[in-house]
């Protein structure tokens, strides 16, 4: 068994074995984070470039982290602080990069596309660690690994996705993570957050968040990115908290042994109040700790041999 | 033509359990007793050899031995040159290796290349006092400066043959064979 690809770029298209060796491979990679020293020798030799155009805390460190515990040589690269403020194209930049001898490239850009027009000019493994709108697979995946975790299984759960989802490349990715995993998928957000046809992914839309929190086993809840808010799609985060935002009230609609979820940045007291984010039920801090294993089982599954084939 | 396969059942059920009482008293002889010792086997099948070779000990002993197991995968040297990834299974090692008498147990030692692994996988979660090594079998050809400090039974054998552990455990019987073909 092995991934059909030498890249990542998002789980659309993605079988349910190869997601789910990929779960099955991070469990390992958890034990080793215990370990007195929490390092491997799997990736020695190996040349990883981290290429962050936009901001990013916990997917950087992450893949950072990974990379270092399995011994890869990793270079960070920031557009703020490079010749992409002279002006160098995307193509220019990563071509001279490879120039230098590397093996992988983990990219984040605001626009979507961008991993896949990497594999299009670079001869390296691309690893897609978010792109504008399109996916954040690894993410889906720590998703996926928190909720197998927790329920032995993914299969049958219902798994609401509370928010923006029109800009939310975890949506995306969840969406076809877990449909492909068996899981029952609803999203809920504004009507102006919601894209046209979203239903076609074959999901359940909801305007009404306690109408979608009925019966349901997950809650993922959103960032409401409020850089993206000066479009007006909402007429105030007031209204978005009273209309969508999870409080302990709404918590009741769920079934018994529920789970929230965050990909964080946290807006505390907008999406989520501070109660819940911080609740016995929520598992947005093992979303982090699982992320660094789930990480380290993709470079390790992409990396190695020749003659991989697309 | 098809190729003949020819198997040779070396060591049975009866032979296997004889060698591996030998070993471990051979252990606990060379060790002074079992005080501060723990075993680890090498996933899959040394993973149950290592549970009998304690469980040997501590009827002999009548002390506990932890019992550890390791996938060493992550510390091949040959990781990047294989076409497809190896699986990648779990380790447990749920004792301090620090200070401690480590009975490294495994099926076949043929190349070395495992063990070298092992040890430095051992390494990286402390400084063990010593490490031993327990084979069933050695079968010869190693490519690196490794030998074992307990052997069931030294078989020659060609480069080309392979040697076959079965493990109740794993395969629903003990055997060892030659696979020549």
């Amino acid at each position: 068994m092995k991934l059909r690809s030498k890249h990542l770029l998002g789980l659309e298209g993605m079988t349910k074995e190869e997601i789910t060796l990929i779960l099955d491979t991070a469990e390992p990679f958890k034990e080793i984070l215990e370990r007195p020293i929490r390092i491997v020798p799997t990736l020695r030799g190996v040349t990883v470039v981290n290429l962050f155009y936009e901001p990013s805390t916990r997917t950087r460190i992450s893949f950072e982290l990974a990379e270092k515990r399995l011994s890869a040589e990793v270079i960070s690269f920031s557009a703020t602080t490079s010749s992409v403020k002279k002006g160098e194209t995307l193509k220019d930049t990563v071509r001279n990069i490879e120039a230098m001898k590397i093996d992988m490239v983990v990219v984040r850009h605001q626009c979507s596309g961008v991993p896949y027009f990497l594999t299009q000019c670079l001869d390296s493994s691309i690893i897609n660690a978010g792109d504008g709108a399109h996916e954040h697979p690894t993410q889906a995946l720590l998703d996926l690994f928190t909720i197998r975790e927790k329920y032995k299984k993914i299969r049958g759960l219902k798994v609401v996705i509370v928010g923006d989802i029109k800009y939310s490349r975890v949506a995306r990715s969840d969406i076809w993570g877990f449909t492909t995993m068996g899981a029952k998928v609803a999203v809920c957000g504004p009507t102006t957050l919601l894209p046209y046809e979203i239903e076609k992914m074959g999901i359940e839309v909801h305007h009404d968040v306690d109408e979608a929190l009925e019966g349901a086993d997950v809650v993922n809840v959103l960032r409401i990115q409020l850089e993206r808010q000066k479009g007006g799609f909402l007429p105030s985060l007031r209204e978005y908290t009273n209309k969508f935002g999870i409080n302990v009230d709404r918590l009741k609609r769920l079934n018994e042994n529920f789970t929230i979820m965050h990909p964080g940045p946290i807006n505390r007291g907008v999406e989520i109040t501070p109660e819940v984010a911080d609740g016995p039920y929520s598992v947005i801090l093992n979303q982090v700790t699982n992320g660094v294993a789930i990480r380290m089982a993709v470079l390790y599954l992409l990396s190695g041999g020749e003659g991989k084939v697309e | 033509m098809p190729k003949k396969i020819k198997t040779v059942l070396v060591m049975d059920a009866k032979t296997i359990e004889r060698a591996l009482i030998r070993i471990a008293h051979e252990i606990v002889e060379k060790n002074k007793g079992a005080e501060n010792m723990a075993v680890i086997g090498i996933k899959n099948r040394g993973e149950y050899l290592a549970q009998r070779v304690a469980s040997l000990i501590e009827k002999i002993e009548g002390v506990q031995i932890p019992v550890g197991l390791m996938d060493i995968t992550l510390y091949r040297d040959d990781i990047q040159t294989k076409l497809e990834q190896p699986l990648v299974q779990k380790t447990e090692i749920p004792f301090d290796v620090r200070d401690r008498v480590i009975i490294l147990v495994d099926d076949v030692l043929f190349t070395g290349r495992t063990i070298r692994a092992a040890l430095d996988q051992i390494i990286d979660f402390g400084r063990p006092r010593c490490i031993q090594l327990a084979v069933l079998v050695d079968r010869g050809h190693r490519e690196l400066p490794i030998r074992a400090d307990y052997v069931g039974k030294n078989i020659p054998t060609a480069k080309s043959e392979r040697v076959k552990v079965k493990i109740k455990e794993v395969d629903g019987e003990d055997s060892v064979s030659i696979v020549k073909h």
